[in-house]
């Protein structure tokens, strides 16, 4: 094609991504203004005057780090999102090897539940948990929380793993049980390492779930500051500051910080489970 | 069976009940322990007391821990078990099928894999769906409950809504991932340009809305807009408009907000399936003297139909739940009401559990054909292996 023809669709891609992330960085720039700044001119103006040093601050990112106690909601979220991925992965490798490499009766109807129960929404299940909980005493719980989330992402789990690990050689797996290899031993010693991608996709859809999650927090784990979560912490400061700008921009910045490295340095295996195809309930 | 074989089994025994005990005793001290701020220091005063010091013990109690360390220390706890912990778990649970007899030992062994992952799915999702259902029949005003909800105003805006957000954002992503999978697919830097309409699925449906409230910011006419498209809008010389406030252009910017994050997911998995249509097909049909656009919509969209569906699907079922946009932005007022947000308000607002119950079933019975039409594909794949 030549230079003429292709041009329409640079700009046309170039128009695109320009959409795409323009509402990021409004948000990333007027995180920097000063609070007097980012009230009275749009962020855009920035641009205009680049380089003084009245146009940019981080004051901001202490403010919201130590005033609205956003520190101890990073550490939350970090307490909750790691346990709330490792348990359920590791439950569904064993029950995903078990479907793919043993026989036993009522194995399509076991495997038939994890299918339904892919696409539930969690609301079908708030208000008996809720109440479970409540008499167990294991509201406003860290573990409460993992298993929480544990049970929600499992389906996937179960289904992406037994995809991935039912498609291993069957001739690798003969082997090793004529080698005289338990069924713990090649689950533990085989199926785990060589199924590294299918464990990474679904721990970086888990995370970014349970990361991002605002549902599940509101419900059992509640908005006081001592175990909420960012989200929960930045959809409270939604509420309560709404107007200032300076903090939320800030607020949510950081809220984004992790899931965004997460995101950007492991985006193959994110690829990879979603073309495995992947619905979530 | 020899002497040897007896006693490595029983020593077996004894670690494999020794490990679920150890973890079982960690979760207890957990539940316990991790539930507020004061965890770790009361964790730590806890270890101080049982090797004796008594002192250090009641002093960390008194002064308690900074913060950034005792988040440390509670994050290693809770990794701890999390990880080391579930796997002690599943060894132990392993180790005692190996002390069923051997005749049954094998028949056994796939059941006790599948129990923890089973133990979860009935406890968090196939319990509550029947106690959900139950409710919504029993309580309040018991069976009632569905024509008192269909009735209701708010729920009957939130139902129209809902299919506004079905038909527009999943249109909208699934359109746009096309095209601009087909667009990207054309220029140099595709990975680049791919990167910048992915980025939003890595963010929240809170922090995309704080960052779309930002967007459409209203300021009276007169004053400096700070929001993009209220600058746009003034700047073009029309008056500022109230987005989040107007009906009905409230919800379409709502959805747009829908729309930006899951177009990302549409672009990646149909361009995948664009780059699998043979090129011969597509050679095929230029010489045959069509257009680019004939080969877009006569050849590429039948082939990739497959694909086409299941991100619909998809995408469909994430935006019949939309809950967090709505509840972050408007929380449902100025006629944006949407289902899941109206369940979380009987819920929380007004404690109408049996109307909660019944508000989720409607979710529900939305979701019922994606769940059979799920089970009609895994049937499908099976007949075919």
């Amino acid at each position: 094609m030549s230079w003429v023809k292709r041009a329409p669709i640079r700009f046309a891609v170039i128009l695109i991504v320009a959409i795409w992330s323009l509402p990021t960085t409004g948000l990333f720039v007027s995180s920097f203004r000063p609070q007097s700044e980012v009230a009275t001119s749009g962020w855009w103006t920035v641009f205009s005057h680049p380089f003084e040093e009245s146009t940019w601050t981080v004051s901001n990112y202490s403010g919201v780090l130590d005033a609205s106690g956003l520190w101890r909601a990073f550490g939350n979220s970090v307490v909750i999102t790691l346990p709330a991925t490792v348990i359920p992965i590791t439950i569904a490798a064993l029950a995903a090897y078990a479907f793919a490499w043993m026989r036993f009766r009522g194995r399509r109807t076991l495997f038939a539940i994890v299918i339904l129960l892919l696409v539930v929404p969690i609301q079908m299940t708030l208000v008996p948990l809720l109440r479970l909980y409540t008499r167990l005493d294991l509201s406003g719980t860290y573990v409460g929380t993992w298993l929480a989330h544990a049970g929600f992402g499992l389906p996937l789990a179960v289904y992406l793993l037994y995809n991935y690990i039912s498609s291993l050689p069957r001739e690798l797996m003969e082997s090793a049980r004529i080698d005289g290899a338990t069924h713990w031993d090649i689950f533990r010693r085989l199926v785990i390492p060589l199924s590294t991608p299918a464990l990474a996709s679904f721990a970086i859809f888990q995370f970014l779930w349970v990361w991002n999650d605002l549902l599940v927090s509101l419900v059992f784990l509640g908005t006081d500051g001592e175990v909420a979560t960012l989200i929960a912490r930045l959809n409270e400061l939604v509420g309560s500051r709404g107007e200032a700008w300076h903090i939320l921009t800030a607020g949510a910045f950081v809220s984004m910080a992790v899931p965004l490295v997460v995101f950007l340095s492991l985006q193959r295996f994110f690829v990879r489970g979603m073309l495995a195809g992947s619905v979530k309930g | 069976m020899n002497g040897n074989d007896t006693r490595n089994r029983v020593v077996r025994f004894g670690w494999a009940l020794a490990g679920l005990f150890v973890v079982g005793a960690a979760a207890m001290v957990s539940l316990r322990v991790l539930t507020d701020s004061d965890g770790a220091s009361r964790l730590i005063a806890g270890a101080y007391d049982i090797i004796g010091m008594d002192g250090s013990a009641d002093a960390l109690r008194d002064r308690g821990m900074q913060p950034v360390p005792s988040v440390l220390v509670i994050l290693g706890w809770a990794l701890l078990l999390g990880t080391v912990g579930i796997w002690i778990v599943l060894w132990a649970l392993n180790s005692l099928v190996d002390l069923v007899p051997s005749r049954w030992r094998e028949s056994v062994r796939p059941y006790v894999y599948l129990a923890p992952a089973y133990l979860l799915l009935t406890l968090f999702l196939l319990y509550p769906l029947v106690a959900t259902i139950y409710y919504s029949v029993t309580e309040d005003q018991g069976l009632s409950n569905f024509p008192d909800i269909l009735g209701d105003d708010d729920v009957q805006r939130a139902l129209i809504n809902n299919l506004i957000w079905l038909v527009v954002a999943t249109g909208g992503s699934v359109l746009l991932g096309l095209v601009i999978a087909q667009l990207f697919d054309r220029v140099k830097r595709e990975a680049l340009a791919k990167t910048f309409v992915f980025l939003p699925l890595a963010l929240s449906m809170v922090g995309a809305s704080v960052i779309f409230r930002f967007m459409y910011l209203w300021r009276p006419e007169g004053q400096p807009q700070i929001g993009v498209v209220n600058a746009l809008v003034t700047g073009v010389g029309k008056e500022p408009i109230p987005i989040l406030q107007d009906v009905p252009i409230n919800t379409f910017a709502l959805i747009a907000i829908m729309v930006w994050l899951q177009t990302g997911f549409a672009m990646v998995v149909l361009s995948a399936a664009i780059k699998g249509v043979p090129d011969e097909l597509l050679e095929a049909a230029r010489i045959d003297g069509a257009s680019e656009l004939q080969v877009f919509t006569r050849i590429i969209v039948p082939s990739i139909r497959p694909s086409i569906i299941t991100v619909s699907t998809t995408i469909a079922v994430a935006v019949l739940k939309v809950f967090d946009i709505v509840f972050v932005t408007t929380g449902g007022k100025f006629d944006t009401e949407v289902i899941a947000n109206r369940m979380f308000a009987e819920m929380f607002k007004f404690r109408n559990f049996g109307r909660a119950s019944s508000i989720a079933v409607l979710l529900f019975l939305m979701v019922l054909p994606v769940m059979w039409m799920n089970l009609r594909n895994f049937r499908r794949q099976e007949a075919m292996q």
